[in-house]
Formats: structure tokens, C-alpha cells, sequence
């Protein structure tokens, strides 16, 4: 594998200059794309540094503050459920913590589980959709039928079903890591059919063009036409794809960590969140109100990234 | 007795309501610091005796059953007493009073042989059923019979199966005898006595007598399972019409006669109950005056509780009702290094009981927790042996606790708590913070509450696994009562190693034979000084950290008369309740 993701990304350097100016010369001109994907590069930037700028405009994510709170309704004191400048997003009911500090630490729950459950499903999904698309025949249809096994599962069932059997200590992982591998392979491992089926398709099509006959014609093994010829003309649709399957597995880690089965309290999610603020929405709005703005900002800045992209790398959109 | 029914009965039905509403079951009204409280809580609002209207009760859910043999509420032990009579009942008056047991069907409370192993009854003469039969002991006695048999009614308690003396009795369904009467442990001699034989001594029988379960039932009517459709009543309202998990309505019982009954005085003439009614919109309507009494008893919701506390006008109209329900976390010495009781004894120092109340709400929530007896039963005493200023915790001391324990740098432990209940998620995170200070160490676990007990936190050998050191739980007396209280919780012969258990981790031997003893004390003042024994033992040995003791915020209309809390079920006393609308 090392060898030919390596030699993949020789293809693409190649190819991928003219696939990059004429991505970019489509994204200059689309300002909604370029404003999402602003966006999405600010909330990197917002989870990688969430230490620096919680330090700076917030208190630790886990501390409480009994004094912001009202002490026989368990709401915060002050209007807007205790917005101040000390407090940027108010407080949490019961105990007070700082919403601000705990969405900004959210976000690095999200994007993380978020970008590697995507990179898992990106990288199956390549791998088995191009091989399938290429070799046809049984190989093809033992593929399939697997999309359509993984397609027709129950994931969240299964999802809830898992979280719940798995024990506090498993392959070498506990804590928070094993939760966050856990999500990772649960969204991530029954998301590559999605991808797998784009991928196989337009394998399918590849295999028929000019060049690849060509190459079979050189003689060329089938890996290299697989992965040297082939591979770098799909990366449009997979980068695309990747943009747009990002969105989806925040939105399903939101879902997982409402229903609980997501990383553990005291460790924020902007799911886990959602989930308490709900005994409080009418009293505390900002407790639901700020991880939900931070969960729809997210999505929409990656969605509208994501159509940016693909109106900007496919040729008939133009 | 069983803790799994009573966890399955009370508990487990308690707690789906308490997360959909607010609070708890609910309560009664003792004194203490209530954040709301009209002042008259232990005494009567609008005391009146104008009979008529309709009183129109909702509930957020569905009624377990109506059928005598097959119900475990709280809120429905109250209302059944408006369609049928028990041997005994719980006194129809405001607070402690109305925790006191007085004769119903029968002329007196029971009459026990020296052992407390025979329990002996007399009918009152003249009761009748809705259609004019009189009441005779058999139909107590088939009425009990028929509770047996849990695979027809699987939601009542079980205590008379685990008393009466059965030899493998199991159902009047099953029974070859042609009256359907051949359980022997209940003996009826004549038209008007009833006489139970019990297996082992049971020194507080009245309270079983109490249950549901003796209101007669007369065999022709019986249907088994579709009884609840039509239960044929003995008190002062017949049912007119039942539509099952909608909704039914209640009318004046003209075979009921006030001279049989110096326990009731029925205002209304008519009762609605609407059912599986969403829980904010009871909280609404009730509030709007479209609806009388919320029937769980359970207090109103967060967001209801919200805009009755901020109006003064409104915050006049509601009582803090105080529950015979602790919530506390059981300290659990199978993990080590908490079979250490120093090292316990540190948890219980460390901990800031003040975080622990407002994680169920402050004080509307409940009052903070010292011991385990909650104040409304009979004979519960306060005391606290881990005091400490404002009930923040006492660091000092707790660090004092860890080096006699061989651990001075503090430990680490896992933490329980069912996943449904954002409050015992608030406990664990408030535990977290407030033991770190002292360097005890939380890692938190939620865990699915319906297999809570079964497979998880009541489970010995999952929970040492798991390194659950401490576990969040809460605990409803099912009567206000030492024994009803204690026994599952603080009992180590009732931890069973397959799981399922309440008890939670308290292995004592001192305390099981505290418990023999109480059961063979008939004296209750006697009685009750043994529970506060138990209870200080307990205490003594931080077995538990007890949290709060509950209260539940309650609101009364104000056309409803001759309001009060009964210490018997900690809620309104159904019977009792009029309306000024006609």
C-alpha cells in the first residue's frame, strides 16, 4: 500500500496541476463555496487551538461555577442564560460550566471523529469500488452484494448496539480513545458502500477509455492500471465526496452522542449537549441554542465547500 | 420484598415518570426548607365539605392496571381506595397522621398471635359490591388468592407470595379446589373473619394488609386478565366507562354506604381520569385550570416548574411534598481500595452534598441527605457523622481518611449512573469534581437503565470487573415504613450473584441480624428504634453516600378543596379532594 498511494500521489502531482487551477479558477468565482470553505478552515483552526482560545475568552471546559447559577432553579443567573463577557455563551444549567469552552472543545470530538470515520470510508470505498469497477464479473458482484449487505444494515441500531457491548478496556485502548476508535470505526466502516458504488461507477467507465487500453497494451500489470492510470482520475469525485461525507458523519456523531453512546461525560460534544439541554430548552435556550448553531454552521460550511468543489471539478457544470 | 419487583414495581415505573417529568415520586408535606412552600403544608388548603362537581385527573402515562391485584404505584395505591375497600388503609389526613394505619374493610387493625406467624381479621358487617352482594371474607380471601399469580398480574408486589405460608400455591386458576378457595395459609372460619398463616414472622403484616390486594373481588366477576376493564367496586365510585389507556370516568356507587365507613367523606359526584396525556401538556393544563390533579403525584416538570415559582400568585398555590425516597450512591466494598473503610469514609468527607442537591434541582428538588432514613417515616432520625461546613465537604479530614487507608495521594475509581437520567449524570460529574479536590479519582460509566440492575451496577461480579467503586441510585420506600425502606437495600442475604440486586454493595453481618431482629419486634416504637440503629450502622461504616432526600413540587388549582399531604403515599390524599366548579 505505501508504494502505491506513493506512486498515486505522483499521478496526482502531475495531473493535478491542471486539476487544481481549474478547481480553483471554478472556486474563486463561486463566493458561497469560498465563504464555506473559509468557514471550515476557521473551525480546524478553532479545534486544533481550542486550549489557546479557551485560555484566552473562556474557563476549562470541566470546571464548575456554582456561582453563575441560580441555586433553586438550577438556570443560570442573568439574561440569555448568563451571556457576559466573562461568560461568552452563558452558562450551563445545574453546574455552571462554560458553554463557549465546552462547544470549542466540542469541535475537536466532532471533526476529529468526523474526518477520520471519513478518511476510513474514503480509503474502503476507493479501494474496493475501483477494483470492482476494473475487474468485473464475480469479483464485481461479490463487491456489490457487499455494498448491499452494508447498505441494508440498520447502522444506528447496530451503532447503539455496539457502543453498549463494548467493555471499558478493549484492544489495548480505554477512555476516550477506545469511544472516539470505536465511533470512528462504527461510522467509518459502514459509510464506504455510499463512496464505494460513486467510485465503482466510474471505474467502470474508466476502464473503457483510450488510455487504459493503451496501458494494457504496453502491458501493464493490472495494479499499475488500477492504481497509476486510473486512481488519479478519480480523485475529483473522491475529493468531493470525502467533502460531502464529512457533513453527514458530524451530523451522526451529533446523533450517536445525543443518544448517549458516544464519548462519556465529562468530555463535551456538541451532541452530548443537545441531548441535556433538552430538559432545559425553555428555560435555558442558550445551553441548546450555541451547540446547535456550532453543529448547523458546521454542516451547512462543509456542504456548501463540498458543492463548491464538485461544480468546480465537473466539467458539465461549467 | 423481592428487589427486583420492587425495582421493577415502584422504582423502575418512578424513575421513567421522574425523567418525563421532573422530580419523583412525591411527597409529603414535612417540614424543612422548601423553597416553595405556602406554609400550610401538613395542614388542610380550602377545607370545605360541599359535595359535588367533577374532578378531572390526568396522568402522563398509562396506569399499570386498575385491577386491585396488579398495580404498584404509589399515586394508584392512593386513588384505588375510591373503588375498593382494603382490610386496612392508610388514614385520610394531612401529614404524619396520614401515615398511621387505621381498619377499613375490617373493624380493627390485626389481631397477631405471640410469634407475629398468625394474622387475624373481623369484616365490618353490611359492606357491599356495586351490584348489592355483600363483601364476606372469601372474597378477600380469593382477591389475595389471585394477586399470587404473577404470570396474570405481573405488575403488583409480591409480598404475599414471599410471607404466606403457600405450600406451593400458586393461582386460584390453577387451584382443583371447586370454590377456587384451597390456599391454606388463609383461613376463613366464618362470613366475617379472615385469618393468614405466614411463614416466618412479620411483625408489620398491617401494611401488606394494606395493599390493593385485600380489596375483595367476587369470583362470578372475575375475568383474570380483563378484570381492570371492570373492576366491580366496593368504595364510594363505580367506574361508568373505561376505555383502556384513554381514558375513564367515575360516578357515585349507590351500594356504598357512609355507616360502614367512618374513613370517607367522597365530595365530588363524578371523576375523569385522562390518560397517556404528554407530561408538559398536564403541567399546562394544569396550571391553565383545565385539569384538576396531575395523578402521578410527581410534581411539575422543569419547565412548568420555572413559571409557577417565579409568580407569587402561583407559588402560593404548591406544596413541597417530601418523599420516603433517598437518592444516594452505594459505596461498594467489593472494589478495592473502597473495602477499606477509611478509604469510604474519605469518599463521604470529600464529597460537597450541596453540588449533590442541586443535581436533583436544589431544594425543590429535596433536602440534603445526611443519613439514610428519609424524615417522613415514622421514627427516622437525622444525624450526621461526616459533617462539614454549608455541606461543602471537609477536605482536611478526607485527606486524614486516605493516609489510614494506605492511600494518602488519593485513588482512582469508576463511577455508575443510569444513562436516562440526566440528574445522575449531574451527580456523577458533580462527584467528580467535588472528590477530585481531595484526589479521588472519577472515571464515569453510564450504563442502560433497564439493565441497571440485572446486568450492570447490581451484578457483583460486572461491577468488580468494572472497578464500579461508586454507584449512583436512589431508593422509594413502596409505605412509609423502616422495613420497606431498608430491607433491599442494606440486607447482604438478598445480593444475589446473578444480579438484579438493590442492595449495591452493603455486606454487614451486624445489620442482617438487625433486621431478623426488628422482624419479630411487634412493638412499633421498639420496631423503629432498630431502623435508626440500621441506619447508623450503616453510616458508621460509609457503606453509602446518601444524597437527597426527595421532595416533589406540587400545585393545586384553585377551585380544588380540602387539599393535603397524606405522609402514606407523599402526595395529595385522593380521597379527600373537592371541587368548587360545578
Amino acid at each position: 500500500m505505501p508504494r502505491m498511494s506513493g506512486q498515486a500521489h505522483a499521478g496526482t502531482a502531475i495531473q493535478g496541476r491542471s486539476l487544481r487551477q481549474i478547481a480553483w479558477g471554478g472556486l474563486k468565482r463561486d463566493k458561497v463555496a469560498l465563504g464555506g470553505g473559509v468557514a471550515v478552515v476557521t473551525l480546524m483552526l478553532v479545534a486544533i487551538f481550542a486550549p489557546v482560545i479557551v485560555a484566552a475568552l473562556g474557563h476549562p471546559p470541566l470546571e464548575f461555577h456554582y456561582d453563575k447559577v441560580d441555586p433553586d432553579l438550577q438556570v443560570p443567573r442573568g439574561p440569555f442564560g448568563g451571556i457576559s463577557p466573562d461568560f461568552l455563551f452563558g452558562a450551563e444549567p445545574v453546574n455552571g460550566r462554560d458553554v463557549f469552552s465546552r462547544v470549542v472543545y466540542g469541535s475537536r470530538i466532532s471533526l476529529l471523529i468526523a474526518f477520520l470515520a471519513t478518511m476510513l470510508s474514503v480509503l474502503l470505498g476507493t479501494v474496493l469500488g475501483v477494483v470492482a469497477g476494473y475487474f468485473g464479473g464475480w469479483v464485481d458482484t461479490l463487491i456489490s452484494r457487499t455494498m448491499d449487505v452494508f447498505l441494508a444494515f440498520p447502522l444506528l441500531l447496530f451503532a447503539i448496539a455496539l457502543a453498549g457491548v463494548v467493555p471499558d478496556r478493549a484492544f489495548g485502548l480505554a477512555g476516550d480513545t477506545l469511544r472516539i476508535a470505536l465511533m470512528v470505526f462504527i461510522i467509518g466502516f459502514f459509510n464506504w458502500p455510499y463512496i464505494g458504488r460513486i467510485i465503482r461507477g466510474q471505474a467502470l467507465s474508466l476502464r473503457e477509455r483510450e488510455f487504459v487500453d493503451a496501458a494494457r497494451s504496453l502491458g501493464a500489470g493490472s495494479p499499475r492500471i488500477l492504481f497509476i492510470e486510473m486512481l488519479p482520475n478519480l480523485a475529483a469525485p473522491i475529493l468531493v465526496y470525502s467533502t460531502l461525507l464529512i457533513p453527514t458523519n458530524i451530523l451522526f456523531e451529533a446523533a450517536l452522542s445525543f443518544l448517549g453512546v458516544g464519548v462519556r461525560p465529562p468530555t463535551p460534544t456538541w451532541g452530548g449537549m443537545l441531548s441535556d439541554a433538552t430538559h432545559w430548552f425553555q428555560i435555558a435556550p442558550n445551553f441548546m441554542l450555541f451547540p446547535g448553531l456550532a453543529i448547523f454552521v458546521t454542516v451547512l460550511a462543509f456542504n456548501l465547500f463540498g458543492d463548491g468543489l464538485r461544480d468546480a471539478l465537473d466539467p458539465r457544470s461549467r | 420484598m423481592k428487589g427486583q419487583d420492587n425495582e421493577m414495581g415502584t422504582n423502575r415505573r418512578v424513575a421513567v415518570l421522574a425523567t418525563l417529568a421532573v422530580l419523583i415520586l412525591v411527597g409529603c408535606g414535612g417540614p424543612g426548607p422548601a423553597g416553595a412552600n405556602s406554609g400550610t403544608s401538613g395542614g388542610i388548603h380550602n377545607p370545605s365539605d360541599g359535595r359535588g362537581g367533577t374532578l378531572r385527573y390526568a396522568n402522563s402515562g398509562d396506569w399499570d392496571s386498575l385491577d386491585p391485584a396488579d398495580t404498584y404505584y404509589a399515586y394508584s395505591w392512593n386513588f384505588a381506595r375510591l373503588y375498593g375497600r382494603s382490610l386496612v388503609m392508610f388514614k385520610s389526613a394531612p401529614g404524619a397522621q396520614g401515615a398511621t394505619l387505621v381498619p377499613d374493610l375490617a373493624e380493627s387493625l390485626g389481631r397477631s398471635s405471640n410469634d407475629a406467624k398468625t394474622w387475624t381479621y373481623t369484616l365490618r358487617p353490611g359492606v357491599r359490591f356495586e351490584d348489592g352482594t355483600p363483601v364476606t371474607s372469601r372474597d378477600v380471601k380469593y382477591a389475595v388468592e389471585r394477586s399470587l399469580d404473577k404470570a396474570t398480574f405481573p405488575n403488583g408486589p409480591t409480598y404475599f407470595n414471599d410471607v404466606l405460608d403457600l405450600h406451593g400455591y400458586t393461582s386460584p386458576y390453577a387451584d382443583p379446589d371447586p370454590d377456587k378457595l384451597g390456599l391454606r395459609a388463609i383461613e376463613t372460619p366464618d362470613d366475617r373473619t379472615i385469618v393468614f398463616h405466614l411463614r416466618k414472622a412479620f411483625s408489620g403484616f398491617d401494611y401488606l394488609a394494606q395493599t390493593p390486594a385485600t380489596m375483595p373481588v367476587p369470583r362470578a366477576k372475575d375475568t383474570g386478565s380483563k378484570y381492570k376493564e371492570h373492576v366491580v367496586s366496593t368504595g364510594p365510585y363505580l367506574f361508568q366507562t373505561n376505555e383502556l389507556a384513554k381514558r375513564f370516568t367515575m360516578v357515585r356507587n349507590p351500594q356504598w354506604d357512609a355507616a360502614t365507613d367512618p374513613n370517607r367523606r367522597p365530595l365530588p359526584d363524578g371523576i375523569t381520569v385522562d390518560l397517556n396525556v404528554n407530561a408538559d401538556d398536564v403541567d399546562n393544563r394544569l396550571l391553565s385550570g383545565d385539569l384538576d390533579v396531575s395523578i402521578e403525584g410527581s410534581g411539575v416538570g422543569p419547565s412548568a416548574q420555572g413559571r409557577v415559582l417565579g409568580y407569587q400568585a402561583r407559588r402560593a398555590n404548591t406544596d413541597s411534598a417530601s418523599v420516603a425516597r433517598l437518592w444516594f450512591t452505594a459505596l461498594n466494598s467489593d472494589v478495592a481500595p473502597l473495602n477499606n473503610v477509611h478509604c469510604r469514609k474519605a469518599v463521604l468527607y470529600a464529597t460537597d452534598r450541596a453540588g449533590y442537591q442541586r443535581a436533583y434541582g436544589g431544594p425543590t428538588g429535596g433536602e440534603i441527605a445526611t443519613n439514610m432514613l428519609p424524615p417522613v417515616i415514622p421514627g427516622a432520625q437525622r444525624f450526621d457523622l461526616y459533617p462539614s461546613p454549608k455541606h461543602l465537604g471537609d477536605i482536611a479530614k478526607a485527606k486524614d481518611e486516605l493516609v489510614q487507608c494506605g492511600a494518602p495521594g488519593g485513588f482512582a475509581t469508576s463511577i455508575s449512573y443510569r444513562a436516562e437520567r440526566p440528574k445522575e449524570k449531574a451527580t456523577a460529574e458533580a462527584l467528580q469534581q467535588s472528590l477530585a479536590r481531595a484526589g479521588i479519582n472519577l472515571e464515569i460509566k453510564p450504563y442502560p437503565l433497564a439493565d441497571y440492575l440485572r446486568l450492570y451496577a447490581g451484578k457483583p461480579d460486572f461491577a468488580k470487573a468494572n472497578n464500579l467503586g461508586l454507584i449512583v441510585y436512589g431508593w422509594g420506600a413502596d409505605w412509609p415504613d423502616g422495613y420497606g425502606f431498608l430491607s433491599q437495600i442494606v440486607d447482604s442475604r438478598v445480593i444475589r450473584p446473578t444480579g438484579g440486586n438493590s442492595n449495591l454493595g452493603i455486606r454487614d453481618p451486624a445489620i442482617d441480624q438487625m433486621l431478623d431482629q426488628a422482624l419479630v419486634t411487634t412493638d412499633a416504637v421498639a420496631r423503629q428504634q432498630i431502623w435508626v440503629n440500621i441506619d447508623r450502622k450503616v453510616m458508621e461504616d460509609a457503606f453509602a453516600l446518601p444524597g437527597v432526600w426527595a421532595k416533589g413540587l406540587l400545585y393545586r388549582p384553585p377551585n380544588l378543596t380540602n387539599v393535603f399531604i397524606s405522609d402514606g403515599f407523599q402526595m395529595y390524599d385522593y380521597l379527600a379532594l373537592g371541587t368548587t366548579r360545578r
